[in-house]
């Protein structure tokens, strides 16, 4: 029983020391942030291959969730002859919420678990320790251009998974179903407002969702134990907790926003 | 070299991409050109009941969208609802004794505010209040108009209607029954 109690005590306290690790991780990432200023290359690179390769991905499956929401919408609808609302349906659950939720999840699974896999190798490799030997400091020279890199990627692939998704939507809609594009377009740009819907959708909540969703790789990838096991395990860990953090912080953010009508 | 410039230009492609994306968001899906209404001149109009009129709903005149409304406050001394239309500063020509009306688009589409021509020679201006005003038609209250004159017309059909819907409008009632 005592050693029950231990064992929980010593759970708890590591749980404790990690996310204070966590914490003060992120405040060195921020500190070796304005280094980028003077190196900007280092992040066009990592732009590249955590923004433009998450693309693909991106680009697809938004156009197929825009899809299934035109159709799924429409065979509800139709009974009520409110097929015209169409539009306002799939841009409002895109905007709202499928956009910024659904971009941050494919963007844990594609560039979060890349970004853990690459900086653990790294670590377990020894190269961040020579780094540290030469007097490069690898926050500002490996985790920052990473960490700026998916902050400023995430909000874009909200976006263009979002607008992709409309689109798809209405090919759906407008193509396939004939809704009347008129109908569609109007009754979507009536309900669908810029401050309230947008800003607030896509916006603020694929903001918060890069913060936290590349907070989480960076750090686990960093924080890894080095060996090829626990390389593997904290990707896992990565593609899970990030996925947790978003769908919980995209409930508290919905409170905050829509709550209160 | 030429690789660092093939990357910046993709990279700059996903960025631009990007733009254009929250772009399409703010034109073609939210109808960011609508936030100038602010700009509008504000009317009031005070109704009995607004149904489920709510704040950014549209005002129309002859089916086209002149404005929105930007306010509903409840009168605590006369039990209405004061609403406030923002009109778009280019239709500054309505006549002051327009009337307003609240209705429904389509069987259960969103309530907007109707307004009617009136015809005198002096224009709505910033500040004024629409005299002529006409609620939301509410399904209950019409369904209870109609069963009370169903019943009503059984017996006697005069005595039980005006207590019971202060504010009909005549002809529904008699429609009924």
């Amino acid at each position: 029983m005592i050693r029950w109690l231990q064992g929980l005590g010593r759970y708890g306290l590591a749980r404790l020391t990690r996310l204070g690790r966590g914490n003060l991780f992120l405040l060195r990432l921020l500190g070796s942030l304005p280094f980028l200023f003077n190196r900007p290359r280092l992040l066009i690179v990592q732009l590249y291959s955590v923004g433009v390769l998450s693309l693909p991905i991106i680009l697809v499956s938004s156009l197929f969730v825009g899809m299934v929401l035109g159709l799924q919408g429409y065979t509800n609808l139709v009974p009520y002859g409110a097929e015209a609302s169409l539009g306002t349906l799939i841009a409002l659950s895109l905007v709202r919420e499928l956009g910024p939720v659904v971009a941050a999840l494919l963007y844990a699974g594609r560039a979060g678990s890349a970004l853990t896999a690459e900086i653990g190798l790294m670590k377990a490799t020894e190269q961040l320790a020579s780094m540290d030997m030469m007097a490069v400091d690898p926050f500002k020279r490996v985790l920052a251009p990473r960490f700026l890199a998916g902050f400023i990627a995430m909000p874009l692939l909200a976006g263009i998974f979002t607008a992709a998704g409309i689109l798809g939507g209405y090919f759906v809609a407008v193509e396939q179903l004939g809704v009347d594009s008129g109908a569609f377009w109007s009754q979507m740009q009536a309900s669908v407002d810029w401050r309230e819907d947008v800003v607030n959708g896509v916006v603020i909540k694929s903001i918060v969702f890069g913060l936290v969703a590349n907070w989480i790789a960076v750090f686990e990838g960093y924080d890894t134990v080095p060996t090829s096991a626990g390389i593997g395990r904290s990707t896992t860990r990565t593609v899970v907790n990030t996925s947790l953090a978003v769908l919980g912080l995209d409930y508290v953010l919905t409170a905050l926003m829509f709550g209160g009508l | 070299m030429s690789k660092i410039k093939i990357l910046e230009l993709v990279v700059g492609l996903f960025v631009a991409l990007g733009m254009a994306a929250f772009f399409m968001l703010a034109m073609k899906v939210s109808d960011i050109s609508s936030l100038g209404d602010e700009r509008g001149y504000k009317v009031q109009a005070r109704f009995e009941n607004i149904g489920g009129l709510k704040v950014r709903s549209p005002v129309t005149m002859a089916g086209v969208r002149i404005g929105r409304v930007t306010g509903i406050n409840f009168d605590e001394n006369t039990y209405e609802a004061v609403v406030t239309l923002s009109i778009n500063p280019e239709y500054d020509r309505l006549p002051a004794d327009s009337s307003a009306t609240i209705l429904t688009s389509g069987l259960v589409g969103e309530q907007y505010v109707g307004l009617e021509p009136g015809g005198m020679d002096e224009y709505l201006k910033n500040g004024d209040t629409i005299k002529l005003t006409q609620s939301a038609l509410v399904f209950e209250r019409l369904i209870g108009r109609l069963v009370t004159s169903l019943a009503g017309g059984n017996k006697d059909n005069s005595d039980d209607q005006p207590p019971s819907s202060p504010d009909a409008p005549a002809s529904r009632g008699e429609g009924g029954g």
